[in-house]
């Protein structure tokens, strides 16, 4: 036995080495299993300084003076920098990614906890730190705005004193779906359950924190920033909007990434200041925030109080929804969502159902809190959606005294019903949905887990069991329907194949994680035939790669995915126009099977990729009006969103003792369509179900009544460890998508979305025998002690 | 102050601030930027490097309180002939890294563990990473991963034992 080749029993078909799709070890694994990954904060340059931020302690408070003049004399500082000084340049409010305004630096008030008040460039970061302790700022408290509820009553201070006219902390109201018509299907129906149901405001907390190094050089007026930004090119637009730097000037890199889930989309003011440090020094300027800064001042997620009701006859035929949300978008609003979505995508919150009407309606508010919105992996709002539709789908199963998977059985879309149009206009391109439910069913054993639940409750035992179905919208655009700050959501993609047959192609979206220089190498090799380990994925820097909107709400897949089979589709063209002259055949008298195009009726005779790549850049003539060469860049505008859906049954145990919930099992039936990579897919969901054990059970950004965030370090804000999660148990159905050029559907949000409710829903389950109906997350041991005393809190 | 102490085999040495994190040191002044550092206050785990044989989280230890010792990471477990430790193939097989931002950390620990435990149990493995967080892969890959390894080196023992006996039946 060769010690490389060997695998041991059991893993024998780990890598089965596809020419296309399939199961395919990683390619960017070799590095990072080396502790060679190339993360921002290793970027080292000759002559760099180290950036800290000054933050606010007080969540609203008016500026009175800053006394920066201490930390100047600090032998290691080279500057200094206030909102007053960057007030001076114009660079003291940047645009947000929702058309609104937030400090780089606070100038007049700070607006939350943590809010960026000074920053300090200096010799190494320990001096930075040090520095930041000499900076003498005084505040005038103001009353801080943190219940949400409370925004909006007439004597709330207003926190948005900067906008012209403001005189109230409203940001916006959008609704969706027709009013009077739901209303109608209210009054007819024979059920109708009301709940209220908070998301709690949880952070994405990637494992890497954010960070820069801005390196402008002086005599070129050039600037590169290192940055870990999930969208590269829309950055690079941002900056020159803001800085006013010309946009050819300006090179954004985003190197290895450490796990982005939607945290690293916007547009942070620790980017534009390092930026600036390096502008006033001349020198490279790093800064990479702590885990405390991380949590308290970036882009947090959800924070929706929605009130639901669900209309239904006696005999559970589900008739409508509507729903009201209050929605805290902190003291900017800077989600990042389609311009034309202030709520995201929460517009498909009618779920996986063949509904007759629908309406919400979504207030959003400025409270005095971190500014964000949409983040986690949550595919703009639908995690917030699915939550909504599945739990109060739940709590009238409950009502009718219905197995919660009938009533999803008896209303889920039929396969002939697709393409379906809901009632809030969305268009669902193709869904098969209950063999997915069956599949879970049968993988969980549902009905055997029913008596054993009876078994168990007449033993006073506490287990519950808990499905949840959901369709995701994800894959933005099209750029008709779907921009951020006017910037088109599709994706350019460059495919270069080199004279030996060996390839590079370029992508404008970035991994933070999800395996694209794997996937992206697997698409290409499906379509051309040139071994994925010949194709080398370039993406992360904007010098090398054609524009794009970037990674984050599953877009990689349906937009950049798709735009990499068709210029595969593109370049393999022009080689069957070189195949013919190669071949000295008409093109109509070849015919491809992967890798090479023969002649029809006479196998023997064909041409390789490889083949016609040495000849597309060699010498000697290629048929009359075809260039040298085999390259083709494209830019894919998305037809539609794609629709993955799933269903999932989660299996929970309840200490009645301590109130503790412990996962038992937890069974995902995925469908996304086509399978480029079934084990980057399975790793994908996998993080997802993690993702919702935290948020159900664990994760809560929370706030104290004068605005102290509560979650600001990993011993407050609780994420689950390999304890508490249980080995999951996966299953899969394809259903391609039509308009999709391979077929496939975004996966990486799916597990995020699709799973919080499942698992509250089986921990309510369990707790039915107290007569409890609703719990909000997160589900901790204190809070589910209250809900089993009759003492339900709600979260703020 | 100075310090001195080895590092994956190497005697290295620095004049650094008495309250330099062993983590900076790594990083910063010896560029092992494998080391990675995630949270301040040894949650997470991606600063987890063996200090004198035990995983230690290095952004809670002195690099003054290392002096004199003997400090592993993820840059030492790869052979001088190339070949890579069992856990760091085992991490590839069975797709137990997707940022890559732990997993030095758990490669780490993934060694400490089989080195006195070569045949784990899930539930050993899962206790044994319980210090560390991985936000992309919900951890069930890791605990595969970490089995692989496991399997791998059983078999290699074994082929070891055979080949051992063989030789000795010939001589």
């Amino acid at each position: 036995m060769t010690a490389v080749d060997f695998r041991p029993p059991g893993f024998e078909n780990n890598d089965q080495k596809p020419i296309g799709y399939g199961r395919m070890l990683r390619k960017e694994d070799a590095r990072f299993i080396r502790g060679k990954g190339r993360y921002v904060d290793d970027v080292r340059l000759p002559g760099m300084l180290h950036l800290a931020i000054l933050r606010s302690p007080l969540a609203h408070a008016r500026i009175v003076r800053i006394d920066t003049s201490a930390a100047e004399a600090h032998p290691k500082v080279r500057a200094v920098v206030t909102g007053a000084m960057l007030a001076e340049r114009g660079l003291a409010w940047m645009p947000t990614l929702a058309g609104d305004v937030q400090a780089v630096l606070a100038t007049d008030k700070v607006r939350f906890q943590g809010q960026e008040v000074a920053f300090v460039v200096a010799e190494d970061r320990y001096a930075a730190r040090d520095a930041l302790e000499l900076i003498d700022v005084e505040y005038e408290p103001l009353d801080p705005v943190i219940d949400v509820r409370r925004a909006l009553a007439p004597d709330a201070p207003v926190i948005r004193t900067d906008l012209e006219g403001k005189t109230d902390n409203h940001i916006f109201d959008w609704e969706t779906g027709d009013a009077e018509e739901t209303e109608r299907a209210f009054a007819s129906a024979d059920v109708v359950v009301s709940q209220e149901i908070v998301y709690p405001r949880v952070h994405p907390a990637p494992l890497e924190t954010c960070g820069a190094v801005a390196d402008y050089d002086r005599v070129s007026g050039k600037l590169t920033l290192w940055s870990t930004t999930q969208a590269p090119h829309a950055h690079r637009t941002l900056y020159a909007l803001v800085a006013g730097l010309p946009e050819h000037k300006i090179r954004v890199i985003a190197p290895d990434i450490g796990g982005g889930f939607g945290g690293k989309v916007p547009i942070y003011p620790g980017y534009v200041c390092a930026i600036v440090g390096s502008m006033l020094t001349g020198r490279p300027v790093k800064w990479v925030e702590d885990r405390s800064e991380n949590l308290i001042s970036t882009g947090f997620a959800r924070d929706y109080i929605m009130r639901g009701e669900i209309a239904a006859t006696r005999d559970g035929k589900i008739l409508a929804i509507r729903t009201h949300v209050l929605a805290d978008h902190g003291a900017f609003n800077a989600q990042a969502a389609p311009s034309k979505y202030p709520a995201g995508f929460f517009g498909v919150f009618t779920g996986s159902y063949d509904l007759q009407a629908a309406y919400a309606k979504v207030t959003a508010v400025y409270t005095n809190k971190a500014p964000g919105g949409v983040a986690y992996a949550c595919s703009f709002r639908i995690t917030e959606a699915v939550y909504l539709v599945e739990r109060i789908v739940d709590r009238l199963a409950d009502e009718l005294g219905m197995d919660p998977v009938e009533l999803r059985l008896k209303n889920l879309l039929k396969p002939e019903q697709f393409p379906y149009k809901t009632k809030t206009g969305w268009v669902y391109d193709s869904g098969n949905y209950e063999p997915t439910l069956r599949k879970a069913m049968e993988i969980a054993g549902y009905h055997e887990l029913r008596k054993e639940q009876a078994e168990r409750r007449a033993r006073g035992e506490l287990m519950g069991i808990g499905v949840s179905f959901f369709t995701e919208a994800v894959g933005a655009g099209p750029r008709k329907h779907m921009d951020i700050l006017g910037l088109g959501m599709n994706d350019g993609c460059e495919l270069r194949v080199h004279p030996t047959g060996k390839a590079v192609l370029r992508l404008s979206v970035q991994t933070q994680g999800q395996g694209h220089e794997t996937t992206f190498a697997q698409i290409v090799a499906e379509e051309l035939g040139i071994p994925p380990d010949d194709i080398e994925v370039v993406h992360g820097d904007t010098d090398q790669t054609p524009f794009g909107l970037g990674t984050y709400g599953s877009r990689s897949t349906p937009v950049s995915g798709a735009a990499a089979a068709l210029v595969a589709r593109r370049i393999r063209d022009k080689a069957k126009i070189i195949a013919s002259g190669m071949l000295e055949v008409s093109v109509a008298d070849l015919e491809w099977r992967k890798g090479a195009f023969h002649v029809k009726g006479d196998p023997t005779r064909a041409v390789t990729i490889q083949d016609i790549a040495m000849r597309a850049h060699g010498a000697g003539d290629l048929p009359e009006g075809l260039e040298g060469g085999l390259d083709a860049q494209i830019c894919y505008n998305p037809e539609n969103l794609t629709y993955p859906h799933g269903a999932y049954i989660c299996v929970v145990d309840i200490d009645p003792g301590t109130a503790k919930v412990k996962v038992r099992r937890f069974v995902a039936v995925d469908d996304c369509g086509t399978r480029i990579n079934p084990m980057i897919i399975e790793g994908q969901v996998h993080g997802g179900l993690a993702d919702g054990v935290g948020m159900a059970l664990m994760e809560m950004i929370a706030f104290d009544e004068d605005g102290n965030c509560l979650g600001a370090s990993f011993m407050d804000y609780l994420l689950p460890t390999a304890l508490e999660v249980p080995d999951w148990e996966t299953g899969y159905t394809v259903t391609p998508s039509p308009h999709h050029p391979i077929g496939a559907k975004g996966i990486g949000e799916s597990a995020t979305v699709g799973s919080p409710p499942a698992i509250v829903n089986a921990v309510v389950d369990a707790l039915k025998p107290f007569g409890i109906r609703h719990v909000d997350m997160p589900l901790t041991p204190s809070r589910v002690w209250e809900a089993m005393q009759g003492r339900p809190q709600p979260p703020i | 102050m100075q310090v001195s102490m080895i590092v994956n085999g190497e005697q290295v040495s620095g004049e650094i601030e008495p309250r330099l994190l062993l983590v900076h040191f790594l990083r910063d002044h010896l560029g092992l930027t494998g080391t990675h550092w995630g949270c301040d206050t040894s949650n997470c785990g991606a600063c987890v490097v063996w200090l004198d044989g035990e995983p230690v989280k290095s952004c809670t230890v002195l690099a003054a309180t290392a002096s004199g010792h003997e400090v592993r990471t993820v840059e030492g477990l790869e052979r001088e002939d190339g070949e890579l430790d069992p856990v760091q193939r085992g991490f590839t097989e069975c797709h137990g890294l997707q940022c890559g931002f732990c997993t030095p950390g758990m490669l780490m620990t993934a060694r400490w563990l089989l080195d006195r435990n070569p045949d784990p149990t899930d539930a050993e493995i899962r206790e044994a990473i319980s210090g560390q967080i991985c936000r992309c892969t919900g951890y069930a890959t890791i605990v595969r991963s970490i089995k692989w390894a496991a399997a791998y080196e059983a078999a290699r023992r074994e082929a070891a034992t055979a080949d051992a006996s063989s030789n000795g039946s010939a001589s």
